[in-house]
């Protein structure tokens, strides 16, 4: 019994960890755990219509962008911060369902070309409305006052809260109807059809998903920085580093998408600081090697076995010489 | 007669348009890779050729013909040692794996060449045609990139290794049954693929300026014209194109220069959903 409930011990060891960094740790650090939790929040997303449905999506940074501007914007026109938030929810909800069940006909690669293909379109659509978006000059978000330590604490919390909340989304969907559907889709669709999984449904709820919580980090991610751009909004790096963050970890299971941008942040964080100028070779480098030798992810690994072959090494006895 | 220079930007635009992505299609159709590489690639020939015109004043269309065997040869082994051994996985692994190399070349180019604008300057001046103003530089790209482009069509109809590209496409499995080795023929069709893109960048290097930040919007061309035309075609390539570089002329005459690029991305995704086998139709790589 006790390995089932492995993950969750994993998840909320993690959790406390990431939420007890103000107390121990420089502030360089805290804001990395809020990086790391924000992160958390677009994998765990990611993973439903990637992991447990095994559709090829890059649409997160258009999700995540089009977050930062709906959250920005209400914010600007005077709405509260905290329901600022719930508008960019609302507002990338509904434009993924309505995208999704167009979209979701498209298989395999032409999928995936369309799903880059809407973050292009979101970001030059947000870049051209310069009446309202600011156009590349970007956009200004109220900073919350308190000085830069107090608001960072303030966004660990909440970046913490969401990504729990997908968690336990996450959870819920792993043991449901609904999981087994889109495992179902992810194996063998036509399959899936014929044992009577609404396929097109749960595509869109899985598609749906994905999008849902990229709406309130996205927008809490434009009140912490105070400001927005289209490029940084709608990156193509970020688009791709989700996926791969998930594909690290183990796409489709529940802690995968934790232990994945875990792993991948702390080894960027080394990276960054050491190698400033050759930070996108050894992010290249990483993926390249996780496509060879990791093809399952981290969590794939046999750790019980490896252990025991260690274990076996060191008692061996040695070979005199 | 303002429309008319329009159309003649536009089918400019277009033939280079044609052999940017005729590579990139190829990948696509026969490999069923999606080629992330393909806009470094382009960017990484034309550097190639700047280098070559800046440091020895070696002529680019001198250069064109070693950039694009030395791209044959970087593509051929990368396919052969990389991405041969991932061909089967799903779009996800194939995909990411790209971008990953794409990221290390797009970093070294970076640190070794910055991202400063160059340009291969000939300086021919415009040709005048009857008030349509061409200048020659493009005219003499846009012949490079049609003869390029007719080249490999030719290539593809007629010799053995093109009909054994055509074999594998259309059945891997039976194609190995003829005694044809599929893994050299994945090999062969991306080298062929970079060297279209080396080609299509020492073309570039004498029309517009060489910088590695436009490696992602060539990807993105490759990507409409691509679904325009539909994929791994040749003609189909040459008539996604030349419809992309029209449209784009026009929208950029009616909504301003910066909507241009929009009106072709959202013309992508209506095709997707609409007709995913492209304009043309075609479906083999004949």
């Amino acid at each position: 019994m006790t390995r089932r409930w492995l993950p969750y011990v994993i998840f909320a060891v993690w959790v406390i960890a990431l939420a007890s960094t103000p107390f121990w740790a420089t502030n360089y650090i805290v804001r990395l755990a809020v990086m790391i939790a924000m992160f958390t929040a677009l994998t765990l997303s990611w993973n439903f219509i990637g992991g447990f449905a095994g559709y090829p999506s890059f649409s997160t940074a258009a999700f995540f962008g089009l977050g930062c501007y709906a959250g920005a914007l209400a914010q600007r026109a005077g709405v509260p911060m905290v329901a600022a938030w719930l508008i960019a929810t609302v507002v990338v909800s509904l434009f993924a369902a309505a995208l999704g069940a167009i979209i979701l006909k498209l298989k395999g690669h032409y999928f995936a070309i369309g799903s880059i293909g809407i973050v292009e379109v979101v970001r030059l659509v947000i870049s051209s409305w310069g009446s309202l978006t600011g156009g590349g000059d970007g956009l200004n978000v109220p900073l919350l006052t308190g000085g830069p330590n107090a608001v960072a604490r303030i966004f660990l919390v909440v970046m913490l809260a969401i990504m729990i909340i997908a968690f336990l989304v996450t959870v819920y969907v792993d043991r449901s109807r609904l999981g087994f559907g889109l495992r179902c889709i992810q194996q063998n669709e036509d399959a899936a059809d014929m044992v009577g999984v609404n396929n097109t449904l749960y595509k869109v709820i899985a598609y749906t998903l994905s999008a849902l919580f990229c709406g309130p980090i996205g927008a809490a991610y434009a009140s912490w920085t105070g400001y927005i751009d289209p490029t940084d909004s709608f990156s193509i790096i970020m688009t791709i580093k989700v996926p791969v963050m998930c594909l690290l970890g183990g796409p489709g299971t529940v802690l995968g998408p934790v232990v994945g941008t875990a792993a991948f942040m702390l080894l960027e964080e080394v990276f960054w600081a050491n190698f400033l100028d050759y930070n996108r070779a050894i992010l290249g480098a990483v993926i390249v090697l996780l496509i060879f030798f990791l093809p399952r992810g981290l969590l794939a690994i046999p750790y019980g076995k490896l252990g025991a072959r260690l274990v076996a090494l060191l008692q061996r006895p040695k070979v005199a010489s | 007669m303002g429309y008319l220079q329009t159309l003649i930007n536009g089918i400019v635009l277009g033939a280079l348009y044609a052999c940017l992505a005729v590579g990139f299609s190829l990948v696509w159709g026969v490999l069923n890779v999606i080629n992330m590489l393909h806009g470094s690639l382009i960017v990484f020939g034309g550097y190639l050729t700047f280098f070559a015109w800046h440091s020895y004043g070696i002529h680019p269309l001198l250069a064109l013909p070693a950039v694009a065997l030395l791209m044959y040869a970087i593509g051929y082994v990368a396919q052969l040692t990389m991405i041969n051994r991932v061909i089967d996985q799903p779009v996800l692994t194939t995909l990411t794996l790209t971008f990953g190399l794409d990221l290390i070349l797009y970093n070294f180019m970076t640190v070794y060449y910055t991202a400063t604008p160059r340009r291969v300057t000939l300086d021919l001046g415009a040709l005048d045609l009857g008030g349509i103003a061409v200048p020659v530089d493009r005219l003499f790209g846009m012949v490079l990139a049609l003869a390029l482009t007719c080249m490999l069509y030719l290539v593809m109809r007629r010799s053995r290794v093109g009909r054994a590209i055509v074999a594998v496409r259309m059945d891997s499995a039976a194609a190995a049954l003829m005694g044809i080795k599929v893994d050299r023929i994945y090999a062969t069709t991306f080298g062929i693929g970079a060297l279209m893109a080396g080609a299509t960048g020492a073309i570039f290097a004498m029309v517009y300026p060489v910088t590695t930040n436009l490696s992602g919007a060539y990807l993105g061309k490759a990507f409409v014209v691509c679904v325009i035309g539909g994929l791994g075609s040749v003609p189909g390539a040459l008539v996604g194109g030349i419809v992309l570089g029209i449209i784009e002329s026009f929208a950029g005459q009616f909504f301003g220069p910066q909507h241009a690029l929009t009106v072709g991305f959202v013309l992508m995704l209506v095709l997707l959903l609409v007709k995913p086998t492209g304009l043309t139709g075609i479906k083999g790589y004949e």
